[in-house]
């Protein structure tokens, strides 16, 4: 009997092992884009901005260009790469510490003018390298390293939700919110992946997906617990949807 | 023949750049140096190149980050308290072997300081500025047609040594009109960058361009091969000898300060006294040996700064185990003429 992939393994993705915990999602975000890429045939047009956090070794993943950014700044330095080089695909993968935080600045404004670049926002509510710290994503309660009672509203304020952020400012072609806990959500955050480089190819503006992603190690939560916490926490706080869709907008 | 204009330094860099084929402007309004970016917002368009005025210097420096990773040539500009939010990515771009051009229009400090002049960030500007054990180049013009002539350079020193250049003035620099002639740059384009720079991976390995070495013995290394290149910097090392040969004092100054220096040494050898000057023109590379050489030759030395005290620093270095040097320092929050270097000048040669 011959056997038919029914997916194939994108070239530009490295086969290697990952230095990811177990349970954690970069690896399938990676792939996704990996995949995106790959379908709308940017590889060798792409050029990577890493940043600050456990994905600053995207590069290793990922046989792209690939320039390292600052903590926060990707969002600056890919203006800084789509203005040098505007027939290039140009995306930047953040985490929420470093874009929700640090980056706050960067990212609004980046948004804002509407630079032809794709944002990948992976959203697991903490600092993930450092030892899992408190985010600006932290959900009320959560506890973490540095706050080990509990986030507390009145102290820390209300968690970030940045995909309905980034959807409210005027350069933005597309946003939206996706989460890779199920198999069902792994194909549709494959299709906003998608959906953001093909926005982004077209020079419809800024594109924006922030994806949900478990972080077991720093949640103390076993992969499958953690992966459960996802559907149980953090989707009813940060809804999945598109929040922008510049195509969608002109239809009406 | 070529075309004389009348500009003011600030201007004269912004036309300088778009001549050197600068492809990428960044910036964030801060005084005094807000007639570059006044400028580029309408004339780098016109060749074709990209204007953005960014949301903060960190941006603005990140972003001539992620255009000088493209190879293209880039520059941002700000002033003082600008650029020590810019030194993040200075750092980064050092780290990562990455060329581009920071213009430093320096004002008063610290903190907000003044708008005025000041030599203040001597320092910050020598001594990377950043975290981290790196160096810029630092080109420090006295003159307009000096700011333009150090413009074009900076761009080919740049890519020379894939490192952040310096181009430092101050408020006197940027604010003065002088007449300038506008050289053309021999090159305005950096073939040799399409071997390290990002393009897309296109039949090879993606390159990566980052300053993050966790590998064992990996950032020992990687440093001890920019060490290399500083000490290959040394070949850049200029600075203006001005009558230095039969001078019992050799007067060190720098930039507008040396400029108005070399007035008083004028006016003091009319007098017949017998001082010179030698002006700095890179600071990182400090012109080390033309002062030790002086200092061999029996030259005693004054170091003159608008500020408390910091190229002193570098000048006692070149001329240590043969003399020293005196300091005077003029501070920021006034303007000095030649007649404020007079006295500490007949004061250090002994009358």
């Amino acid at each position: 009997m011959q056997e038919i992939p029914v997916t194939r393994y994108p070239e530009v993705l490295i086969d290697r092992p990952t230095h990811y915990c177990p349970g954690c999602q970069h690896g399938i975000a990676h792939r996704l884009v990996a995949e995106a890429l790959t379908d709308l045939g940017v590889v060798e047009r792409t050029i990577a901005v890493s940043s600050i956090g456990c994905s600053v070794f995207l590069y290793n993943y990922l046989n792209l260009d690939t320039v390292e950014a600052p903590h926060g700044r990707a969002p600056a330095v890919a203006t800084g790469v789509k203005r040098a080089r505007p027939e290039a695909i140009v995306f930047t993968y953040q985490g929420d510490g470093d874009l929700a935080s640090i980056g706050m600045a960067e990212i609004i404004h980046c948004a804002n003018r509407g630079e032809r670049v794709t944002v990948i926002f992976v959203n697991n509510t903490v600092y993930g390298m450092t030892g899992g710290q408190m985010a600006p994503t932290t959900l009320l309660g959560q506890k973490t390293t540095t706050c080990p009672g509990g986030r507390c509203l009145e102290r820390e304020g209300a968690p970030i939700r940045m995909a309905e952020i980034i959807a409210s400012l005027g350069g933005t072609a597309y946003c939206a919110r996706v989460a890779v806990n199920t198999v069902k959500n792994v194909m549709r955050a494959k299709k906003a992946i998608r959906n953001a480089f093909q926005y982004q190819l077209d020079g419809k503006g800024f594109s924006f997906v922030e994806v949900l992603a478990t972080c077991p190690t720093n949640w103390r939560l076993s992969p499958t617990a953690a992966n459960e916490r996802v559907a149980t926490e953090m989707i009813p706080y940060f809804p999945l949807g598109t929040f922008q869709d510049c195509a969608a907008t002109e239809e009406v | 023949m070529s075309e004389r204009l009348f500009l003011k330094g600030n201007e004269a860099i912004a036309r300088a750049a778009i001549a050197a084929g600068m492809r990428c402007y960044f910036g964030y309004p801060i005084t005094p140096q807000n007639d570059i970016p006044e400028f580029l917002s309408t004339e780098l368009p016109k060749v074709g190149g990209e204007f953005v005025q960014a949301e903060s210097e960190i941006a603005a420096a990140n972003m001539l980050l992620g255009a000088a990773a493209c190879g293209v040539r880039a520059m941002t500009s700000s002033s003082s308290p600008g650029i020590s939010l810019m030194q993040e990515a200075i750092s980064y771009m050092a780290g990562s072997e990455l060329p581009g051009v920071i213009v430093n229009m320096n004002r008063g400090g610290p903190g907000l300081g003044d708008i005025g002049p000041s030599q203040g960030d001597y320092f910050q500007s020598t001594r990377g500025g950043g975290h981290g054990d790196y160096r810029t180049l630092v080109l420090a013009p006295g003159t307009v047609q000096e700011a333009y002539d150090l413009t074009l350079l900076a761009f080919e020193l740049a890519f020379r040594y894939r490192n952040p250049v310096l181009l430092l003035g101050d408020a006197i620099l940027g604010q003065m009109k002088e007449p300038v002639t506008p050289r053309v740059p021999q090159q305005t384009t950096d073939p040799e960058a399409e071997t390290w720079c990002l393009t897309g991976a296109v039949q090879r390995p993606g390159r990566v361009l980052k300053s993050l070495f966790l590998d064992d013995g990996a950032l020992a290394e990687h440093n001890t091969r920019l060490a290399a290149k500083y000490q290959a910097m040394e070949t850049e090392s200029r600075a203006e000898s001005f009558l230095v040969d039969d001078a019992q004092l050799v007067v060190v100054a720098y930039g507008s300060i040396g400029r108005i220096a070399k007035s008083t040494v004028r006016k003091l050898r009319a007098a017949g006294h017998r001082v010179g000057l030698v002006r700095p023109i890179t600071l990182f590379p400090f012109p080390t040996a033309i002062l030790r050489d002086l200092a061999l030759a029996g030259k005693r030395f004054l170091t003159i700064e608008h500020n408390l005290g910091q190229m002193v620093d570098d000048v006692r270095l070149a001329v240590r185990t043969v003399t020293d040097s005196a300091f005077y320092g003029h501070l920021p929050g006034n303007l000095p003429t030649p007649n404020d270097f007079e006295a500490p000048i007949l004061a250090a040669l002994g009358h």
